[in-house]
């Protein structure tokens, strides 16, 4: 097992891959009360299309997430009842690129440990339970839908996206998961919840050997073939300018976004870096365009933006409640041209890259935070410990060039919802 | 390392929490206050007004510029309603010294500026400055309105409305629509001198700094906070019993139905009625969650919440409209199962360690510690968390169900879709 200590952040890493391929990752937490387990496979709501025995399967928009639910089910009952009659705190969630399965407990840590490893390698469900969670998941669809934050961030990147699969809705719809049957469910469970497509993150006052020796015993021994996946080839420009959607809310919201160039697979953790801090100084909240906008009365405190990266795309976007979105659209698009003209200020510059490292650094008070950004840094080939290092090399420059490459007209959507 | 409550003024209270584990320190100022419909949304603008600017910085960029400068210190200004108080002021969290480059000190210069974000904001000709009041008053309105943005807060905020009306549990904490309305400039002033004057200011630290540091820093910043006449703070009247259910159906643009239900109790054993909504509704290995949800597939979630500071008990599902009452027969069943005992031995143990599980990390969450004190300042309560998982370790299955015959079914709150119009 190999220790690295991260003397700026004052954490530790230990890190071991089993003979099955599974990656293990514990992060010592000394004086915390709750440990916490994550256990993830490289498989999300973006991997509908892909290659299983030299033979290609499309399955259908939620299946990932339909997985997540079944899982819990078991020969004796349900997982989550196991957990939870320990005070384990069990859950799981479903993202483009990952399925994470966790708890976090204060007692009987290793029992709820070998729970979580064991519910989420052995598949159990029949027809009959496959069929009644399309009630439940059917809830959870209408839900979203009635939810003005989620359909302006879907409908963008629908906009953003013509063939990639970032634009399928993690969930599907309420027709897609209707063709989802146990054989499928098996199908893909056997494909991706393989040791050798997986990790587990411990985070807590644990013993990592202790750890690693029960992943040992209770996983199966073999790993898996890596699975060829379809993401869809994405043609540098954007599927629809803008889209607009009335729906019951108070005041007119928008998320205004841009498709940026996705990062090499050596300079994952830089793009990132660099996609943030562009963020921050273009639109965050100490930035000279968020001042005018909220003093003229265009934005409020709902206004925030970010970078993200999947698969194969990125994209920044930002919006929130505002009166007039194409004027704020327009604004964002100035001041880009402004910061890559003009150059950006010094002092400003400083400043923020401070902020952004004590917003990094407040991160890690997360358990959650912590082992979501391990494994992506796993499943991306990068080590996200290393940021105080990125934020050292990274120049105005990087800035100005990421400004200039994707901030534009051209790359530009909007997505609105009005009231009816 | 032990918690400890001092008076460091007349009318003003220092939690020191300390911890060495976390990355980062928090520093929160909190001014209690009963909660009240004249003056609840005046209250609710007043630190989003004083966060714009102080006499040092003046507006949100030279705040920001500090903030970042700061190591993106955080300094967010919080309303929120403990029992029938409303509590305003500021949480500023900010990383701890250890971590901060050259080992420059954040303790001090974060606690100056939340003392002058108090005590000496942006003014002109002796008010607030018209445009921060104008703007943050429309920012509260729209933050009013926006409410109805969730469905699932809406409703639980609609039953609350409903259940407690003419009680101040059931007036929002950020006030009505209407009050914000008519709130002025020169008025708020006033408002503004009231509160800060004669309310109790509660003060919280966790970080590594010793103590003596904490309170002199904190001495230093509000040293010319004035204080006058505080009032006293005072926990939560009874829920006044009803006659009848009061049932409440409303109709809006919606694809998924909510159901809420409120519930009076009428047993002062806490202890075992937060075992029995943790048992009822209180977690995914509830009756609720077990039943309506996985066994009925009716929806997507149902819950229960204990409001321990009111003694109510509220349940918040989404459904399909259709499903009205079968969902509505089962939540009852669900209770009536609660109340008789109908429990397996696994649910008593499950629940009983989830509570557990919940006191024993509040420690782990610096913002958790925070409004859990703060909660216990404001209704004047002093157990601790450890006092409160003890009580819970020792009810007794008896205590629970007899506290639970107790509760009794007040009011019901549907939220349905419109008719479809041809």
């Amino acid at each position: 097992m190999k220790q690295s200590f991260y003397e700026r952040l004052g954490e530790s890493v230990y890190r071991e891959t089993l003979p099955n391929g599974l990656q293990i990752y514990v992060v010592p937490k000394p004086g915390y009360a709750k440990k916490y387990a994550f256990f993830a496979t490289r498989y999300g709501g973006m991997d509908t299309r892909f290659c299983l025995n030299g033979q290609w399967l499309d399955t259908p928009a939620g299946i990932a997430h339909y997985l997540e639910h079944k899982m819990f089910d078991t020969k004796e009952g349900n997982a989550l009842q196991e957990l939870a009659k320990n005070g384990a705190e069990p859950n799981a969630f479903t993202s483009n690129a990952m399925t994470g399965y966790y708890f976090d407990s204060t007692d009987h840590f290793e029992e709820n440990l070998e729970i979580l490893l064991s519910f989420v390698s052995i598949p159990y469900f029949t027809e009959e339970s496959v069929a009644k969670e399309q009630g439940i998941i059917g809830q959870e669809i209408r839900m979203v839908e009635d939810n003005p934050d989620w359909q302006i961030y879907v409908r963008m990147m629908r906009a953003l996206y013509k063939n990639s699969t970032a634009r399928t809705s993690i969930a599907g719809t309420v027709e897609s998961i209707s063709h989802i049957t146990a054989e499928t469910l098996y199908d893909c469970h056997k494909a991706f919840y393989t040791p050798s497509n997986m990790v587990l993150t411990v985070v807590g006052d644990v013993d990592p050997i202790h750890v690693v020796d029960l992943a040992r015993r209770v996983l199966p021994r073999e790993g898996g073939p890596v699975i060829p996946r379809d993401h869809g080839t994405e043609p540098p420009e954007v599927a629809e300018k803008e889209t607009s959607l009335a729906m019951e809310v108070s005041c007119p919201q928008f998320l205004t976004g841009f498709k940026c160039k996705p990062a090499g697979e050596t300079d994952y953790l830089r793009t990132a870096v660099i996609g943030d801090l562009a963020c921050d100084i273009l639109l965050g909240d100490s930035s000279p365009l968020y001042l005018r906008l909220y003093d003229e009365g265009l934005i409020n405190t709902s206004f925030g933006g970010s970078f993200e990266m999947m698969p194969g795309v990125a994209y920044l976007y930002a919006g929130g409640d505002s009166k007039d979105a194409r004027k704020v659209r327009g604004e964002i698009l100035k001041e880009a041209e402004r910061l890559v003209k003009e150059g950006i200020d010094e002092e400003f510059y400083q400043q923020v890259r401070k902020a952004a490292f004590g917003a990094n650094l407040r991160g890690l008070n997360s358990f959650e935070n912590i082992a979501v950004s391990l494994t992506e840094g796993y499943f991306n080939g990068y080590d996200p410990f290393r940021f105080p290092q990125v934020f050292d090399e990274v120049t105005k420059e990087d800035i100005q060039n990421f400004l200039r490459e994707n901030i534009t007209e051209e790359q530009c959507v909007l997505s609105e919802i009005v009231p009816r | 390392m032990e918690v400890t409550r001092k008076q460091l003024a007349d009318g003003v209270y220092l939690t020191c929490l300390p911890a060495r584990k976390f990355k980062t320190s928090l520093l929160s100022a909190q001014f209690v206050t009963p909660l009240a419909e004249e003056t609840a949304s005046a209250y609710a603008l007043l630190p989003a007004v004083l966060r714009r600017g102080t006499v040092t910085y003046p507006d949100m960029g030279a705040l920001a510029a500090r903030l970042d400068k700061l190591y993106g210190a955080r300094i967010d200004y919080t309303v929120r309603k403990k029992g029938e108080s409303q509590c305003v002021g500021f949480v500023a969290s900010f990383i701890d010294d250890s971590f901060v480059p050259g080992g420059e000190r954040l303790l001090e210069p974060v606690a100056e500026l939340l003392g002058e974000l108090v005590c000496d904001p942006a003014t002109e000709r002796g008010r607030f400055v018209p445009a921060y009041f104008e703007s943050e008053k429309t920012n509260l309105i729209d933050a009013i309105r926006s409410i109805i943005n969730d469905k699932r807060d809406y409703a639980d905020s609609r039953l609350l409305r409903e259940m407690c009306a003419g009680e101040a549990y059931g007036i929002p904490r950020l006030g009505s629509e209407e009050d914000a309305e008519r709130l002025q400039l020169r008025k708020l002033y006033a408002q503004y001198g009231k509160l800060i004057g004669a309310s109790r200011l509660e003060l919280f630290y966790s970080g590594s700094a010793d103590r003596r540091r904490v309170e002199d820093a904190l001495l230093s910043a509000f040293a010319t906070l004035p204080r006058e006449n505080i009032r006293e703070t005072f926990p939560a009247q009874t829920h006044p019993a009803r006659q009848e259910v009061l049932r409440v159906t409303e109709e809006l643009d919606v694809t998924q139905g909510k159901l809420g239900m409120g519930f009076a109790c009428r047993s002062d054993d806490t202890a075992a009625l937060l075992m029995g909504n943790t048992l009822f509704g209180g977690s995914s290995n509830s009756k609720l969650f077990l039943n309506v949800r996985e066994k009925l597939s009716l929806c997507y979630y149902a819950s229960s919440l204990y409001h321990r500071q009111k003694g109510i008990i509220t349940v918040s599902s989404g459904i399909e409209f259709e499903n009205y009452q079968k969902a509505y027969d089962e939540i009852m069943a669900q209770l009536d199962a609660v109340r008789n005992g109908d429990l397996e031995d696994w649910e008593l143990d499950g629940a009983r360690s989830t509570l557990l599980n919940a006191y024993a990390s509040m420690g782990d969450s610096q913002g958790k510690l925070e409004n859990f004190y703060l909660g216990q300042a404001a209704t004047g309560q002093s157990e601790t968390p450890e006092e409160l998982a003890e009580q819970v370790r020792n009810v007794t299955p008896e205590r629970i169900f007899n506290a639970m015959k107790s509760v009794e079914l007040d009011t019901v709150y549907f939220l349905r879709g419109k008719e479809e119009a041809e």
